[in-house]
């Protein structure tokens, strides 16, 4: 036991802590605020504090608890908000009110609630089981059979193992480890800064689908891949995130609102109980955790939040799931570790940052991937992390320690942001390295049609950038006709494609054959546009055809109503075409003679 | 009575700092007092506590502090105000002393000025509709309650006056509920300070108004405090009174001044343009203080002025509360230097709370289409302009000349009004639809098709908006 010797925000010095070990949880003051020490020097301590300091005076007490910072593990975790240290916030708030009182000490999962256990048949007395194996479930909510695992460091046999109603910390299974019984209940604790160990790690192969066309069909993530969308303020970051929370096909959300406003949380809290799952009908709120550090809530604790998240998120990895982790946002992050670094005098490197920065960005990354769990199944983790650029300007530090190591890039634009192009992913910046991976997946479940697509897609964007340059310079009258119905078709595309309207309850999510048929009928009317235009047909006889509405409003088509209109639309396109050629054609010979 | 020991042990003094020796146990955010010589008294706050010495800020000129003779006394307790409902119609200082009269208030409650995070759980989303008779805000960035929107300024374009505007015409449609202003003035001059306090008193809103004034003479560490001040009275008002509190914080870069002054005072690592690492937080710690709780029937609205320095967003102030607030209303000196007030430039404009106060019900069903519409086709306007600008307006295909003309008329009939002009929503979104109607149909993409069909001039009858305009005109000749 300790005495506080200097403070300074977040920042303890606590002396006669010697015995206490790096990364230590303490209770620092009379208030018992929630501290971790993070350097020691001698005999003194110097320890973040996650609540706010104020008021606390030196020489008041300081205890360590001998663990690192951990999170508590077991049925009763989905469909919770935590804050950054895994506090609950619906009982922190009906023991404090409105606002969040510091100090409160309360448990992270309902000790009290009794939880039907199903043990596995296959395993019985006597049954080899190690670290990690299935030893039975419990149907946590009407989406997720909650897997309770043998904890990490244990391997040996059951001695007993019995289904029934428990509470999660009684006991289930006795287990043989080594010379000693241990007895298994409901709840494991994991430390969080520390990557929870798998067998192997395996190739991303399936994509991450977010129903999000410029995702899902230009820019996709893999599951267990990971992705970066970094954008200035009001270009739509938390928008996207909340989207992918909503509609990704992993089975767990995990949302870490880090550092972001009150009322966003709000939202998603208001919000996701209404939503239901497409498939089961089920509210999504019970496939998702949230873990809400607010901007104003203590810096440290938002230093923690995002490791409280990803070890929930491994957590459900390892009994097979797809997890899908949203970081909202990881600059703040990096700003809470600076202002601690800051405190402790450390030499700073890049823009006030520490030096170790890009290291810890990349250690979180790397927590995400698909693997093959200690107990056996496949599961996987996927990150998609946000990051606010100061000034949007993406030569800073947070921004460059991110795209170093994530693999998908979804470059949000300002320009695209202020005429309300949403989402403002910019569709020339932007990268997803998974193609390649995904390849087989998307031929087998699409057909092969569905990557040329995407590339004749690209292709035309581009091309209309180049020629948009060009109008820039010399107008558009100056362009032949095979261009500038170049120019028209691109902004088809952009503006019934690519934008995509998060709250039109149609058009929220797009189901991947449904991007698959509208981009075909998109490419088909270029194609035939093309043709024309060739035949000297005008570009503005070409675009007031009839089908053209038809086009511009497919997103607004009901998924099961999709195949059948594309199919008349593709037929329409020919014959329209066919006959404004005629048409022409008529119309030049009289011309001619 | 708690023991309050006088120190006369100052061993440093440096900018707005003073070291105090052989203090054991000063509470970390402590007030003290500072005596001088004279019998002047100062306040101050511990920034930094050891078991050797402590570290004190001064909300005040550190002239006259003197080593031998000045003494400190420790209060036992962080900075905290007292709160009642007498306050409304009083002028406070930035420290929150009366400014006006001499004249005590009843104190109902004491408050700590820092207030408490409040719990992202025991929050209610905000979705009234606030009209506050601004075309170009009610339409394209639609402001609720609860809401934080700060308007980006810069210097010379009359953010006070729009202020003021939305502060005298703001209302939630069908609704007549208790009210309170309250204001912030942060370094602001005497001139702004008192135009604002005109402003309430001719419109009758002053006795409903609390104010609290740091001029820019008084001391700029008292910066610190105001917008405390203001949030904490706010807060008492809102959740205890059941009031609905519009709260103006004017102006934010005088704070963020006075933080980044404090920050060089003690010789802190800077960050960005010497502000100080932690600004965001700090800034947050002042916005997140919008909302409305759960259970309570108050609520608090901020509408700050952020003046971005040398008219840039990225700087460090407009971008740190950019990422806070929740939106934030553009002002353009392109568009003031045109003439047109308010200068409200809707594409670095934004409300995050928008589509949650309109629609069916709130607004008008067609009013989310409208919105999108305009903005995509303002933004094409602009395009055409810059082309227009180098190709010149006759090569310009009829396309782009259509968007050029469009772009004018939505400046001059939609963003353009006067400062005393009080529109309602249905007015808006009429003159979005007279404007969207001049352009072809087919381009109008974001709008439903049955909306479009209920509200385009086309299809509304030309006839019968004709005959509105030819009502519209007598009535305002009938007004003359």
């Amino acid at each position: 036991m300790g005495a506080i010797e200097r403070i300074s925000g977040p920042l303890v010095v606590a002396k006669d802590m010697l015995g206490s070990s790096m990364y230590d949880v303490v209770r620092v003051g009379n208030d018992k605020l929630i501290g971790e020490i993070i350097k020691l020097e001698g005999e003194r301590a110097i320890i973040q504090v996650y609540e706010d300091t104020s008021g606390v005076r030196p020489g008041e007490k300081v205890v360590s608890t001998g663990k690192p910072l951990s999170v508590e593990l077991g049925p009763g975790i989905l469909s919770q908000i935590f804050d950054g240290v895994q506090r609950p916030l619906t009982i922190i708030k009906a023991k404090s009110g409105t606002f969040i009182r510091r100090g409160s000490d309360v448990e992270a999962l309902d000790k009290r609630k009794k939880w039907q256990f199903h043990a596995d048949k296959k395993i019985k007395k006597g049954t080899r089981v190690g670290e990690g194996a299935i030893l039975g479930y419990v149907d946590e909510t009407e989406l997720i059979k909650h897997y309770i695992m043998v904890p990490t460091g244990i391997n040996g046999t059951v001695q007993s193992i019995k289904s029934g109603r428990f509470t999660v910390s009684d006991t289930i299974a006795v287990v043989k480890s080594g010379s000693k019984a241990v007895k298994i209940s409901m709840t494991q604790t994991r430390p969080v800064r520390q990557g929870a160990r798998f067998k192997t790690k395996i190739a991303a192969e399936v994509p991450l689908v977010t129903g999000q066309r410029i995702i899902d069909t230009l820019f996709p993530v893999a599951k267990g891949g990971t992705a970066g969308i970094p954008g200035p303020f009001g270009a739509g970051k938390t928008v996207t995130l909340h989207q992918l929370a909503k509609y990704a096909n992993a089975s767990i959300v995990i949302y870490v609102g880090c550092g972001e406003r009150g009322n966003e949380m709000t939202e998603v809290l208001t919000e996701f109980p209404e939503l239901k799952d497409p498939k089961t009908g089920k509210p999504l709120m019970e496939r998702t955790v949230l873990i809400a550090n607010t901007s104003n809530m203590p810096v440290a604790a938002r230093e923690a939040s995002i490791y409280t998240g990803i070890t929930i998120a491994e957590y459900f990895r390892d009994m097979g799931y797809d997890v899908a982790l949203m970081a909202d946002s990881t600059s703040r992050w990096a700003e809470a570790m600076r202002e601690i670094s800051t405190r402790l005098e450390e030499m700073p490197g890049e823009e006030g940052y520490p030096a170790y920065l890009p290291k810890r960005i990349a250690d979180f990354y790397e927590r995400a991937g698909r693997v093959e769990t200690l107990g056996g199944p496949i599961g996987s983790v996927s990150i998609i992390g946000a990051v606010s650029p100061p000034g949007g300007d993406l030569s800073e530090p947070v921004s460059q320690g991110t795209l170093r190591v994530v693999k998908t890039f979804w470059s949000l634009d300002a320009a695209l942001a202020s005429s309300r192009h949403f989402p403002s992913i910019n569709w020339l910046s932007s990268y997803s390295l998974y193609i390649g991976a995904l390849q087989k997946w998307y031929d087998d479940n699409l057909g092969e049609r569905f990557l040329q697509n995407r590339g004749k897609a690209m292709r035309l964007l581009q091309r209309e950038a180049e020629l948009k340059d060009i109008v820039q310079l010399v107008g558009e009258d100056a362009l032949p006709d095979t261009e500038r119905v170049l120019l028209e078709v691109g902004r088809l595309v952009r503006e019934n494609f690519l934008r995509q309207n998060a709250y039109d309850e149609v058009d929220a999510f797009t189901s991947l054959k449904k991007q698959d048929l509208m981009m075909s009928a998109m490419l088909h009317f270029e194609e035939k546009a093309g043709e024309a235009a060739e035949k000297g047909v005008g570009t503005d006889n070409i675009m007031e055809l009839e089908v053209v509405k038809k086009i511009t409003r497919m997103k607004e088509l009901k998924e099961d109503a999709v195949e059948g209109e594309v199919k008349k639309i593709l037929l329409e396109t020919d014959s329209q075409f066919k006959k404004l050629v005629a048409e022409h054609g008529i119309e030049e010979e009289r011309v001619n003679s | 009575m708690k023991f309050e020991a006088e120190y006369k042990t100052i061993g440093k003094v440096s900018g707005p700092l003073v070291v105090v020796n052989s203090v054991k146990n000063a509470g970390y955010g402590e007030m003290t007092r500072i005596k001088l010589e004279s019998g002047e008294e100062r306040l101050g706050q511990v920034i930094e506590s050891t078991d050797t010495f402590a570290v004190v800020q001064v909300f005040g000129p550190t002239s006259g502090i003197n080593i031998k003779s000045t003494s400190v006394s420790f209060l036992g307790d962080t900075f905290k105000l007292g709160v009642g409902e007498e306050m409304l119609g009083r002028v406070f200082d930035g420290q929150g002393r009366p400014k006006d009269t001499k004249a005590a208030y009843a104190i109902e409650k004491t408050r700590d000025i820092n207030g408490e995070p409040m719990n992202p759980v025991a929050r209610q989303m905000p979705s009234d509709f606030i009209q506050t008779g601004v075309s170009s805000i009610d339409g394209l960035m639609t402001l609720v309650r609860g809401q934080k929107l700060p308007i980006f300024s810069s210097s010379g374009l009359p953010h006070n006056r729009l202020a003021a505007q939305i502060a005298r015409q703001a209302k939630v449609l069908g609704k007549s509920e208790s009210f309170a202003v309250v204001f912030a003035g942060i370094g602001i001059t005497y001139d702004d300070a008192s135009f604002f306090i005109d402003n309430f008193r001719k419109t009758g809103a002053l006795k409903r108004t609390v104010a609290f004034m740091n001029l820019a003479d008084d001391p700029s560490i008292e910066r610190i405090l105001t917008p405390r001040l203001a949030l904490t009275t706010a807060e008492f008002l809102a959740y205890e009174k059941g009031m609905h509190v519009l709260v103006i914080l004017t102006d934010m870069t005088n704070y963020c001044e006075a933080l980044r002054e404090m920050a060089s005072a003690r010789e802190e690592v800077p960050g960005r343009r010497g502000y100080p690492g932690y600004m965001y937080t700090d800034l947050a710690s002042i916005y997140e203080r919008a909302g409305i709780a759960e259970g309570k029937k108050g609520s608090i609205t901020q509408l700050n002025i952020v003046t971005m320095p040398g008219d840039d967003v990225t700087h460090p102030i407009p971008d740190l509360t950019g990422y806070i607030t929740e939106g934030q209303i553009f002002m353009s000196r392109d568009l003031s230097n045109k003439g047109l007030y308010p200068p409200v430039n809707p594409l670095g404009s934004l409300s995050r709370l928008m589509n949650n106060g309109i629609g069916e019900g709130k607004t008008r069903e067609d009013h989310r289409g409208v919105a999108d519409q305009l903005y995509g086709a303002y933004a094409r306007a602009q395009e055409s302009r810059s082309l227009s600008a180098i190709i010149g307006v006759e090569a310009l295909s009829d396309s782009d000349k259509l968007y050029l003309k469009f772009g004018d008329d939505f400046e001059k009939r939609f963003i353009a009004q006067g400062e005393y002009e009080d529109r309602s929503i249905e007015q808006t979104l009429d003159i979005g639809w007279e404007l969207l109607s001049e352009l072809p149909e087919n381009e109008l993409t974001r709008i439903k098709r049955e909306h479009i069909e209920k509200h385009h001039l086309k299809y509304k009858g030309k006839a019968k908006v004709e005959k509105e305009r030819e009502e519209k005109k007598e009535a305002k000749k009938k007004e003359k």
